[in-house]
């Protein structure tokens, strides 16, 4: 069975509608980030804590949390719910991320909100146990340190992908990945989710995934452009992403199943999460076809190897060639 | 042939031993099957939002921390006082916030503020009577010291929290005052380990003994008063004796638990239970300068304010340490791990300790674990018919990286969450990668009509490069998380880590093999389901 069968379509031709819709879409939420910025969960944000004890034996987490998604203003998916002491008394601790100011008068208006919104959902009567305000539970230095394990971890990738491929090859999968990491921010931006730990796990996978799907395109690049000598770069890119397609397709396809199944069926805990999986999913996949390659071709176009990348495949040309195509080359030999 | 049994060998070796960790405990636990004790402490445990766990409420005593501040600042002005010969005739700190000195020559006033102008970055002073002042510490340095109270004792929390192996804890700062530690611990069997490894304050000084041990602390007083710039603090009595003894130390430290760089538990000459430490580069120098001076004396090795034992200096000694006492095993184990974390700031007190259930209800982990199966299930489908009978293999390569997963976490003790189920599956749905790239290969090869084991050999062969870059591409990113990350992006780089080698090994190994097995028995192959 196949999907694809010796397609040829040409995607390079597409570069400039490619890049310019994603610059779009990354400025467009830049800007919503940068003006409305996202909204924090509350392990990030910190928030009010209160106790509630129902009467109602019925009451359940699922319960709370539904009224609080349908009463409470910003809704139950920020809101942490968790039975409090032994099950059997009915006691609740409801924890709901901080809005405005940290104050004693902040914490009474909270809580009333939160019971308020209890009321509203006929959950019975039920007395309050306590309140508090907590502080955020994974400090700012998560933050920073995130973003410079991602950065560094990008140098490192693009020096591995210089020395396997050549620079151009790992400038394309670095910024390709960059992309993909802008475009899932700018989505969660619109879609106003929460930034949580479980969306920030979700961004990261997504990072390694799009970086995935970018080297084995590069990788059939680098095996044309030994069989392919008298074919033009922009030629090689095209046939690789071509010869790849069904590949690259199948292997998005069955990640994206199983982030579809989960964002549809894993109910509103789990939304975010997947919401974000299916967007980079979606995007890597994207960008590893439209922008990786396109970039490596920007790269090599205005580069020196230009000369060598076009040069027919005569016998001096080949020994001309620059020491790090054929470094590459060795390496593939020897596999 | 010979070679293809050893392989089959192998495989089935990792899946008992994987199954065994990783799977069997959580089925024994389902449906009370008899396990050994070994297997089911492996477990893997579930965490907070899945099954709830310890809900402990800690405030820090930040009074501690003012006080830490208020008595340096006293000591130092004695120091620059007896420096500059000014005579006065009592120093006292009446409170966390205010030194206290009386008896100041009319003569020597301007020496004296002259003298006090050091200590009043962090002072205000005021003129009382008869050559008396008092310092009050200022407040916006009083807001800071608790709030930096707050904040140490919050990350020396974690730290221990973490070296205790409990992963996926939630800990934050709360109350109105914002001095009180919220811990949420999940799976922890040993709630009271747990509560004294958190609340120790773990400072460790090395002192040099002055006088001692004497059996009464009166017998250390001269003139009925501890002597300037010294302390008088308990220690163990020696072994056969009883009661307390007492030591007369220098009060400024030779060396202290910030400079301890890591602590371990070892033996002592006796054999006996130990501590060893080892010093940072900066706290060895100093400790090689101090024991190099005074060798032949005493050094007390002093913990939360108690001499464990006072040996004497042999010889200059630099970064190296053992701490010996009387202790168990268990103690020695729980004091490496509090040295390691660092000393709290200040003292810490339980205001609440409670069970709590899942964060999230029955019905979201119902919905979650169904999402998580169906998605499981969509890939095997999708394979299954996409890839017909080769489909098959790459399934069983699934389910062996399933169960290397699953069987790998619970060996390290990772904790299993929702989000980290439906990572668990997304990961899975990724992993077929490895497979889909060298099944389309395959596939190539065989319509450039090679035959069959060709095409096999050349799809596996071909890939196997490919795999090697991507693989090494996210273990680099995997390698950033886990060593910049806290919490729960380390247990993230963790799972990623596992999940990229056993994936490697699946989809070149195992699917390898399996294709062999498939092909052995027959002689002439010409066709491949795929």
């Amino acid at each position: 069975m196949h999907i694809f069968k010796n397609t040829d379509y040409d995607f390079l031709r597409w570069r400039w509608h490619a890049l310019a819709l994603s610059w779009l879409v990354i400025l467009a939420g830049l800007g919503v980030l940068l003006t409305k910025g996202l909204p924090k969960a509350v392990e990030f944000a910190g928030g009010t804590v209160v106790i509630e004890k129902f009467d109602d034996p019925k009451v359940n987490e699922d319960r709370v949390r539904d009224a609080l998604d349908k009463h409470y203003p910003g809704g139950g998916q920020n809101a942490i719910v968790q039975a409090y002491e032994d099950p059997s008394l009915h006691q609740f601790m409801i924890r709901v991320p901080v809005v405005g100011a940290e104050s004693g008068a902040a914490l009474g208006i909270e809580a009333q909100k939160v019971e308020d919104a209890l009321k509203q959902a006929n959950l019975g009567t039920f007395q309050r146990q306590g309140a508090e305000i907590v502080g955020p539970s994974v400090g700012r230095e998560l933050t920073s340190k995130g973003i410079w394990a991602t950065a560094l971890s990008l140098i490192f990738i693009l020096a591995y992908l210089a020395f396997r491929f050549q620079f151009s090859f790992g400038v394309g999968a670095v910024v390709a990945t960059v992309h993909d990491l802008l475009i899932t921010l700018a989505f969660l931006a619109f879609f106003r989710y929460d930034m949580s730990l479980n969306v920030i796990a979700a961004i990261l996978t997504m990072a390694g995934y799009s970086t995935n799907d970018t080297i084995v395109i590069f990788d059939r690049i680098r095996e044309n452009l030994r069989s392919m000598r008298r074919d033009s770069l922009n030629h090689v890119i095209n046939v690789s992403v071509n010869q790849t397609l069904g590949r690259t397709v199948i292997t998005s396809g069955t990640a994206l199943l199983t982030a579809l199944a989960l964002f549809f069926f894993g109910g509103e805990v789990l939304h975010g999460f997947a919401f974000t999986m299916i967007v980079g999913i979606i995007t890597g996949t994207y960008s590893s076809v439209f922008i990786a390659a396109a970039i490596v071709s920007f790269w090599r176009g205005t580069g020196p190897t230009r000369a060598a990348a076009h040069a027919p495949a005569a016998p001096a040309a080949a020994a001309q060639q620059p020491q790090r195509r054929s470094k590459p080359q060795r390496k593939a030999r020897a596999s | 042939m010979q070679n293809l049994r050893w392989k089959l060998i192998t495989i089935v070796a990792v899946l008992v031993i994987f199954s065994a960790v990783g799977v069997y405990p959580i089925l024994a636990a389902r449906y009370r099957l008899p396990a050994p004790a070994v297997l089911m402490d492996k477990q893997l445990k579930l965490g907070l939002d899945l099954k709830g766990g310890v809900h402990l409420v800690l405030r820090v005593q930040t009074d501690d921390a003012l006080r830490l501040q208020t008595e340096g600042d006293m000591e130092r002005l004695r120091e620059e006082l007896q420096k500059r010969n000014i005579p006065f005739s009592n120093l006292t700190t009446p409170d966390v916030a205010h030194i206290r000195i009386e008896g100041i020559p009319q003569a020597q006033d301007a020496a004296f503020r002259q003298a006090a102008t050091e200590i009043q970055a962090n002072f205000d002073r005021s003129s009382g009577s008869g050559g008396g002042y008092t310092f009050t510490m200022k407040p916006n340095v009083q807001v800071h010291l608790r709030e930096e109270a707050v904040v140490q004792a919050r990350q020396t929390i974690e730290r221990r929290v973490n070296e205790l192996g409990v992963t996926e804890p939630s800990i934050a700062v709360q109350g109105a005052k914002g001095d009180e530690i919220l811990v949420q611990l999940p799976g922890v069997t040993d709630v009271e380990r747990a509560k004294g490894i958190i609340q120790s304050t773990g400072l460790l000084e090395l002192k040099l003994v002055e006088q001692g041990p004497t059996p009464t602390r009166e017998a250390l007083l001269q003139n009925g008063q501890v002597p300037a710039g010294m302390d008088i603090v308990a220690g163990a009595p020696a072994a056969g004796d009883t009661g307390a003894v007492y030591y007369l130390v220098r009060k400024a430290a030779a060396v202290s638990g910030t400079d301890v760089r890591n602590a371990r538990p070892t033996v002592d000459e006796n054999n006996q239970p130990a501590v060893g430490f080892t010093l940072s580069a900066e706290g060895g120098r100093k400790f090689g300068k101090v024991t190099g001076e005074n060798v032949g004396r005493t050094l007390a090795i002093i913990l939360d304010n108690r001499v464990q034992s006072a040996p004497r200096i042999d010889n200059r000694i630099t970064t190296d340490g053992r701490i010996s006492g009387s202790f168990t095993p268990e103690e020695v184990q729980n004091l490496a791990l509090i040295l390691r974390s660092g000393a709290l700031p200040a003292s810490l007190t339980y205001l609440q300790e409670r069970t709590i259930g899942p964060s999230l209800g029955a019905d979201s982990i119902r919905s979650g674990v169904l999402a998580s199966v169906v998605g499981l299930l969509l890939v095997v489908a999708f394979m299954l018919v996409y890839y017909k009978l080769s489909g098959v293999n790459a399934v069983v390569a699934l389910i062996f990286n399933l169960v290397i997963l699953l069987g790998l976490m619970a060996y390290i003790g990772a904790v299993m969450t929702l989000p980290g189920i439906a990572g668990f599956v997304l990961t899975m749905g990724i992993g077929v990668d490895s497979n889909v790239l060298i099944f389309e290969r395959i596939k190539e090869e065989l319509e450039a009509q090679r035959g069959v084991r060709a095409s096999i050999n050349a799809g596996f062969n071909r890939v196997f490069w490919t795999l090697v870059d991507t693989h090494t591409a996210a273990l680099i990113s995997a390698a950033f998380l886990f060593q910049f990350g806290t919490g729960p992006i380390r247990g993230f780089a963790m799972t990623l880590f596992i999940g990229l080698f056993s994936n490697l090994f699946t989809s070149i190994f195992v699917s390898k093999t399996l294709f062999e097995v498939a092909l052995a028995k027959r002689q002439q192959v010409a066709t491949l389901s795929i």
